[in-house]
């Protein structure tokens, strides 16, 4: 694209709507990274079109000031899906989170993610239905005690990453709430990236699931136990840099820089472009305590969009058919005169 | 006995084909009825098909019917009684011998009148006897051998040579009425232009089932109906799924908006959607959506993004589109929802017709959530409504449910192909750039239609949504007296819609003993039998609806001039009870059938017989 950038700045993108969301919580950091990366991504403020579900996430748009659309519970992705394909020269994102997208929206979710349009959604995940008042999710840890499970949970969660991948998704990132430099990059690249994206963010609920991510995200402990990935580079973490991850016949695993001869040349290194799934899913999968939890984009790969497909198949029959207007249409087929 | 050869002159003529839904019916009745359009005959057809593609062979679940009325007059319904039926096996005449009229002509293929069939079909060795038609012209053909024979030189395998048994069957009618056989021929090549041999076939056994009825002593007689007079210009035949999806083109061409429709299949709408996907010549974003939800929430979206927004469906699906719907009444977006109704609850009877959807489309939804409700009530009157449907949506900035049924969705008749020069400008309500201190949900004063602000707009931006909203800036509002405000404005924007649409028409006299009510697709019926019973000398008129909510302006002054009012519906009284709410000063009488079916004239007017004697 030639057309200049626009000159923005996060504060652009602030509406005059004042911001309801907890204090402490979460969503108010996501929402600083996301209006620092489009101001960064120099798409103008009208193109871009926000649009949310149900839950306490998806507030959202109410609280930008672009174009933005409040939907019904799990159909953001419908809505959003129909924006984009009705205008692709607009810049659509979905606000949504883990109870609207991976519960009462699974279908929705899958399918956009299948279908590659050109939406970047962006998962809050909480792993708890905040805006209800404490109820366990599709996300939420098996045998978590909440209001609905108070004897515990007995199903098994979904892993975002590989329902996303599952779905044949070609783009899929994590970050967490409380880094906003990450979050802010990934939104960039994820903005930037041709076809369906999803940013899973690791959102912490101050109020009904507070500190479900402190394990892995504690000042003190997060550099032991999580793995930034940046394309083209080593698996590399660990407070002093010492640890990796290579493949040790069909798994990942975690070595040590310096003990059984390993050295940086011995790990893995990240290709986020790779078509086959295979390692991003195994990354995409890796839980504390067997793994540093990954962050940054897992899965980058390019590949034909539904909404420019559609541009395409349209200007073609256009091209060659011979129905210009309702005329012809009219006049087209067997008719007779009486 | 009559000669050898006669030919007489009938007005109409009434001829059912059926058979096993692998045999071909809906074809052979198409073919049938496209050849006596484009002779002149005015038509009306109705296909009767199983929700089965391939029930079990020989079974009467598993008979298909395509009935087609025509003649040298106006018709308006596909006829209650046949006078020529062609049954394909004795299924088919078990399901279909009480709809012969007395003396009419039977076809049969003699030779599946076998043991195994007969038993199938639940007969116990005669069936012809059994079902008392001795007297009838009752005509034995051996459909199946003769197709045999005339294409035993072909090398074609059994399955393809009995597979061209339907054209037998429709040569043979085709001589009975002395149509012409070019039109099918023609089809033939067009259809099969990459299988000659398969062409060839068709055409060998159309011609040997002509000349067969030809040498026959029992066919003595032809019939001959007329072309009728019908005005002058450029026919098509039309069915109204097709016709809705052409009027919804012609709205999208009058507006400037190209169309996104955002549907799932479902029987019987999937045409509509089939046919707007073909025309991405027209710049049709057709979506066919995971499901019913997706398919009205795309639409919302694309409705958002500034297109024109269809979905269309049938009761089941509409039922699962409620809730996208009360967020499209909230947003004020414009949106066409077709509902093409099929008879219910459930799955309910997914190919057969009814008109029970009624309440749904007007209450359906949680909240107080009005939308505009119409119907259309015609194969070819679905263009004009669908246009319509969509000119109210796109100028008034709200939801508008448009009602047809099985029965018109797949009937088809002759359609004067219309000028769009008749068709109005569609103005809508787009804002352009640089208006200042753009208000989302500032109002036309004479209308309540918010304006509407199109993503990608500088200095339009703003945000819309599910949530009670302020009445001018769109914020979300939880102020007791914001909601009450909105909700009557939401409400007197639907009924300001009074002010765009026709008064409601009558017709026959515009007072008398009976006035006969009904909407949708039962205007055929109801016209034919109240101009029946108008021509016998009976103080009956009809006033059949389109607009439903709201209603006509004048309905009080047509109602208040009958002595009596009784409202035919193919449901247990939804229209009916309808109407008791809105002018609740008149005492209504029902005529309701829900048997998936369409009414039939002799009962209409046994109902209103019964209703003028008392």
């Amino acid at each position: 694209m030639t057309e200049q950038k626009a000159k923005l700045t996060f504060k652009d993108f602030k509406s005059d709507q004042e911001v309801r969301w907890c204090p402490g919580c979460g969503d108010h950091a996501i929402l600083n990274s996301i209006q620092k990366a489009m101001a960064e991504l120099g798409t103008p403020k009208e193109k871009y079109a926000i649009i949310s579900g149900i839950g306490c996430s998806s507030r959202f748009p109410y609280y930008m000031d672009t174009y933005g659309f409040h939907g019904i519970h799990g159909r953001a992705a419908a809505i959003a899906s129909g924006v984009k394909v009705a205008n692709p020269d607009l810049s659509v994102w979905e606000i949504t989170g883990d109870g609207d997208s991976l519960a009462i929206g699974g279908n929705h979710f899958i399918h956009l993610v299948r279908r590659n349009i050109s939406v970047n959604l962006v998962l809050f995940n909480n792993e708890i239905y905040g805006l209800t008042k404490g109820q366990y999710s599709p996300t939420s840890k098996k045998g978590i005690l909440t209001k609905t499970s108070p004897f515990g949970t007995i199903e098994a969660p979904f892993h975002p990453g590989e329902l996303v991948i599952g779905a044949q998704g070609k783009f899929f990132a994590r970050t967490i709430d409380t880094n906003v430099k990450l979050s802010t990059k990934i939104f960039i690249e994820a903005g930037e990236h041709e076809g369906a994206s999803v940013v899973e963010v690791l959102q912490n609920c101050v109020i009904f699931n507070d500190k479900t991510f402190a394990e892995i995200s504690d000042r003190e402990v997060k550099e032991e136990r999580q793995i930034i990935l940046e394309h083209g580079k080593p698996m590399i973490f660990g407070k002093n840099r010492d640890k990796g991850l290579v493949l040790d016949g069909l798994k990942l695993k975690v070595v040590k820089i310096g003990e059984d001869g390993i050295t940086e040349k011995d790990l893995l290194v990240h290709v986020s472009n790779e078509n086959n799934p295979g390692i991003h899913t195994m990354l995409a999968n890796m839980r504390w305590p067997n793994y540093p939890v990954a962050l940054g984009v897992i899965r980058n790969v390019s590949a034909p969009t539904y909404d420019q497909a559609m541009v395409n198949q349209i200007n073609k029959v256009k091209e060659t058919s011979k129905i210009k207007n309702m005329e012809d249409l009219l006049k087209s087929g067997n008719t007779w005169e009486v | 006995m009559s000669k050898k050869n006669e030919v007489i002159e009938l007005e109409d003529v009434v001829i059912r084909f059926s058979g096993d839904s692998g045999d071909g019916m809906q074809l052979t009745g198409t073919l049938f009825s496209d050849t006596s359009a484009l002779f002149g005959n005015d038509i009306s057809t109705f296909p009767d098909y199983p929700a089965e593609i391939r029930a079990p062979l020989g079974t009467v679940g598993g008979v298909s019917g395509f009935q087609v009325h025509f003649g040298s007059n106006k018709i308006f319904t596909p006829g209650d009684y046949a006078d020529v039926l062609v049954a394909m096996n004795p299924a088919a005449l078990k399901a279909n011998a009480k709809w012969l009229k007395p003396g009419a002509t039977l076809i049969v293929d003699r030779d599946s009148f076998i043991e195994k069939w007969i038993k199938k079909a639940g007969y116990q060795e005669d069936p012809i006897k059994e079902e008392g038609l001795d007297d009838f012209n009752v005509i034995q053909a051996p459909i199946s051998s003769l197709t045999k024979t005339a294409l035993k030189d072909m090398g074609l395998d059994q399955k393809s040579v009995l597979r061209s048994k339907n054209m037998f069957a429709l040569g043979m009618v085709y001589w009975l009425f002395q149509r012409p056989m070019s039109y099918t021929e023609e089809f033939f090549v067009e259809k099969f232009k990459k299988r000659p041999i398969i062409i060839e076939a068709n055409t060998i056994v159309l011609k040997a089932g002509y000349n067969f009825a030809n040498t026959i002593e029992a066919m003595k007689t032809t019939y001959m109906v007329t072309p009728a007079k019908i005005d002058k210009g450029t026919y098509r035949n039309i069915n109204g799924n097709q016709a809705t999806a052409w009027g919804l083109l012609a709205a999208s061409e009058k507006s400037g908006l190209d169309i996104f429709i955002g549907s799932y299949p479902i029987t019987p709408a999937t045409s509509i959607l089939e046919e707007l996907a073909k025309r991405k010549d027209m710049g049709v974003k057709s979506f066919q959506a995971e499901d019913e939800i997706a398919g009205i929430c795309t639409t919302i979206g694309a409705s958002f993004a500034g297109l024109m927004g269809v979905t269309t469906t049938s009761g089941p699906g509409l039922a699962l589109k409620s809730e996208a719907l009360g967020l499209a009444v909230m947003t004020e977006l414009p949106l066409v929802v077709v509902n093409v109704q099929r008879g219910g609850p459930s799955t309910g009877l997914p190919t057969k017709t009814e008109q029970s959807d009624l309440m749904q489309a007007l209450y359906g939804r949680n909240g107080e959530s009005p939308v505009v409700v119409m119907a259309a009530s015609t194969p070819a009157d679905c263009f004009d409504f669908a246009f319509e449907a969509a000119r109210i949506a796109l100028e008034r900035m709200t939801p508008v449910l448009l009602l047809t049924d099985g029965f018109i969705a797949n009937g088809s008749q002759p359609w004067k192909i219309p000028s769009m020069n008749d068709y109005p400008a569609i103005k809508t309500r787009i804002v352009k750039e640089g208006s200042e201190n753009y208000m989302p949900y500032a109002r036309d004063v004479e209308t309540l239609a918010r304006s509407w602000a199109i993503p990608g707009t500088k200095g339009l931006e703003h945000r819309i949504g599910g949530l009670e909203k302020d009445e001018l800036t769109g914020n979300v509002s939880y102020v007791p007296e914001t909601h009450e405000n909105m909700t009557k404005i939401r409400e007197g924007k639907v009924a300001r819609v009074v002010n765009m649409i026709p008064e409601q028409e009558v017709l026959g006299e515009p007072e008398g003993d009976l006035l006969v009510v009904g909407w949708g697709g039962t205007l055929g019926h109801l016209r034919t039998s109240v101009q029946e019973m108008q021509t016998d000398g009976k103080k009956v008129s009809l006033a059949h609806f389109n607009y439903i909510k709201p209603l006509p302006a004048n309905v009080k002054d047509i109602f208040s001039k009958f002595k009596k009012i009784v409202v035919c519906e193919l449901n247990m009284g939804q229209f009916a009870n309808y109407l008791r709410i809105m002018h609740q000063e008149f005492q209504y009488e029902q005529y309701n059938k829900v048997q998936g079916l369409p009414f039939t004239t002799l009962e209409l007017k046994d109902k209103f017989t019964t209703l003028l004697e008392k």
